[in-house]
């Protein structure tokens, strides 16, 4: 021992617990920062939105005057992507999930499927609007139309439904595998009826974070070319439509021309927020409820 | 099995579900295949787009007037199509909503995994989530509407479209991906480790710096790369608020163009099929995936290392 450490001295070791305080408080005044934002981008939306969010907003068609406009149009084409996308994604990926996990061997064809899964998850989402454009709307013809937008968005989200599957599947214990194997049960019959149900839970709140992002995303919409006009309420699948997100975008756009028009956004904002929030809540609900430890 | 008993019983019950069920056993790995090649076809899709279409731009305007070239004009009566105002635009913003996000998310990922008692966290969490999960189109909304004025009482020059306030809205959007990746990667760390320099009398902050920090390193450097590739990928944000202007500009109180603003702008707008700036979305298009691509495997890279650090 030549020198006694430095932290032995009193005015020293102050000096540390001070910095130490000090760093404490501004780790905390960085996370009450990010709640803050939170807390006033909805306050901001809910302000900006007062007066307009009303039954006749709710319920009306889409029209350039501000007093009248109403966003029943771009609800119901945000439904209408939601019908399409649902089912696709959902057995897209929790086949694929299945796979990956219970079928697939260990080896280059496994890990290739999985490298380009974590890919596409990071694949800015305007480029798959430039994939739904080029291939759904030009080459298979399906035009902007509903169909054309919900298969995007579909592709886009696969992943995050596969993953969250996979994650799932593999906390299902082994025990149970073997139990079902033991009883004289198939492969597919164990995954189905076992495996399957044992991992419900987590598929499903994967799934329906996936959907709650996909009914969020503007910008495969836009590029894959959703029209700007004003058009009636879709009633078929085949048709052009407007979604919530779209529609914000162009008041938005717009309301440098019409300053209403921000309002308005305002207002569908809140609409897709509390879509979302819903959307959200049901999964928070599914993963208390269902959730199982083994 | 040696009794005979038992063993006509399978055999009866295996000739009666047999054929069926075997056949259906043999089916469903080739379906789920099918079903995971979908996902593979999606990325061979999207590079061969993107690929096929770049290609007959490159036919039109040469590699090195797209990469070289300082102006961008695709709809002028001499069209001039140089990617640099773009790329300019776009990692202006990113380098902005980075200089916003890397400090606050690390600060939060400090405070959730190092100082915050289990309840805070608990409670903290959802709300990062939530955070993360507000759509892009209305942290757009929010920064041309509610930040760009506040910004401009404090910059009068400010332009109604301008770089400075999507790029910090960017940082708001980022701060959760990076407070959760990185904070995981300290969570992490062996407590044994903290202990040990506790035990030796070093402070919290002195923990937090010296020893889960480094040894957490390449899993905070992982979460700093996949958000500038979240950043660089951003429409919706940079869309509405930073305007279209194509000009060469550094100055962020200004109007700026980004790689995917420049999709979204000619996609809405009159860009007919065909023409040359039609061919220039495809071109741009494979820039910013071949960008973002790089990023996520450097990410993915780090991130594997630093697993097997630990």
């Amino acid at each position: 021992m030549t020198k006694p450490f430095p932290a032995a001295s009193p005015r020293r070791l102050r000096l540390r617990l001070a910095l130490n305080r000090t760093a404490k408080t501004l780790f905390l005044l960085s996370t009450a920062f990010a709640l803050a934002v939170l807390a006033v981008l909805i306050a901001q939306m809910a302000a900006q939105s007062r007066g307009w969010l009303d039954w006749p907003f709710l319920s009306g068609k889409l029209s350039l005057d501000p007093e009248r406009a109403g966003i029943l149009g771009a609800i119901v084409g945000s439904f209408g992507l939601m019908l399409v996308m649902m089912p696709v994604t959902f057995v897209l990926g929790v086949a694929t999930a299945v796979y990956l996990e219970e079928y697939a061997r260990e080896g280059r064809l496994k890990s290739f499927i999985q490298t380009n899964i974590s890919n596409l998850a990071g694949v800015p989402s305007v480029i798959f609007g430039l994939l739904g454009l080029t291939v759904f709307n030009r080459l298979l013809g399906l035009g902007s139309s509903i169909l054309a937008g919900g298969l995007t968005l579909s592709l886009l989200v696969l992943p995050i439904v596969v993953v969250s599957g996979q994650e799932a599947i593999r906390a299902v214990p082994g025990f149970l595998r073997e139990a079902a194997y033991a009883a004289g049960a198939t492969k597919w019959q164990t995954v189905r009826r076992v495996v399957l149900p044992a991992a419900m839970p987590g598929i499903l709140t994967g799934f329906i974070l996936a959907v709650s992002r996909a009914i969020g995303e503007t910008a495969p919409l836009v590029v894959l070319g959703v029209p700007v006009f004003l058009l009636p309420v879709p009633d078929s699948l085949l048709d052009d439509f407007t979604a919530l997100p779209v529609q914000i975008y162009y008041w938005t756009l717009d309301a440098v021309l019409v300053k209403a028009y921000a309002n308005l956004a305002a207002a569908a904002i809140v609409v897709l927020l509390a879509l979302l929030f819903l959307l959200n809540a049901a999964a928070i609900w599914i993963r208390a409820k269902y959730q199982r430890r083994y | 099995m040696t009794m005979n008993g038992s063993a006509n019983t399978r055999d009866l019950i295996l000739r009666r579900f047999a054929r069926g069920r075997r056949r259906g056993e043999r089916l469903v790995p080739g379906l789920l295949f099918l079903a995971a090649s979908v996902s593979v076809l999606t990325t061979a899709g999207i590079v061969l787009i993107l690929l096929a279409d770049s290609l007959l731009f490159f036919r039109r305007v040469s590699v090195f007037e797209f990469f070289g070239g300082t102006e961008l004009a695709p709809l002028a009566p001499e069209p001039k199509f140089g990617i640099l105002p773009l790329l300019v635009g776009t990692l202006s913003t990113s380098l902005i909503a980075m200089a916003v996000a890397v400090p606050v998310g690390l600060a939060i990922a400090v405070y959730l995994s190092e100082y915050a008692p289990g309840r805070a966290r608990n409670m903290l969490k959802p709300v990062l989530e939530a955070l993360a999960g507000i759509p892009t189109i209305v942290y757009g909304f929010f920064a041309y509407s509610f930040v760009t004025p506040l910004l401009a009482r404090l910059i009068p020059a400010l332009e109604a479209k301008n770089a400075l306030s999507p790029g910090i809205v960017m940082g708001f959007m980022i701060i959760p991906l990076i407070a959760s990746l990185s904070g995981d990667a300290m969570s992490a760390v062996p407590s044994a480790l903290r202990e040990g320099a506790l035990a030796l009398g070093a402070t919290r902050l002195e923990v937090t710096f010296r020893v889960v920090m480094p040894a957490a390193l390449s899993g905070i450097i992982a979460s700093f790369v996949l958000a500038v590739s979240r950043a660089v990928g951003e429409t919706m944000i940079v869309a509405i608020a930073a305007g279209s202007n194509k000009t060469l500009t550094f100055d962020i109180t200004g109007s700026m163009q980004t790689m995917t603003a420049y999709i979204v702008e000619f996609t809405s707008g009159d860009a007919a099929s065909g023409t040359t700036g039609y061919y220039s979305l495809y071109a741009v298009g494979f820039t910013l995936f071949v960008f973002t691509l790089l990023m996520n495997m450097a990410a993915r890279h780090l991130s594997r290392r630093f697993r097997e650090g630990v």
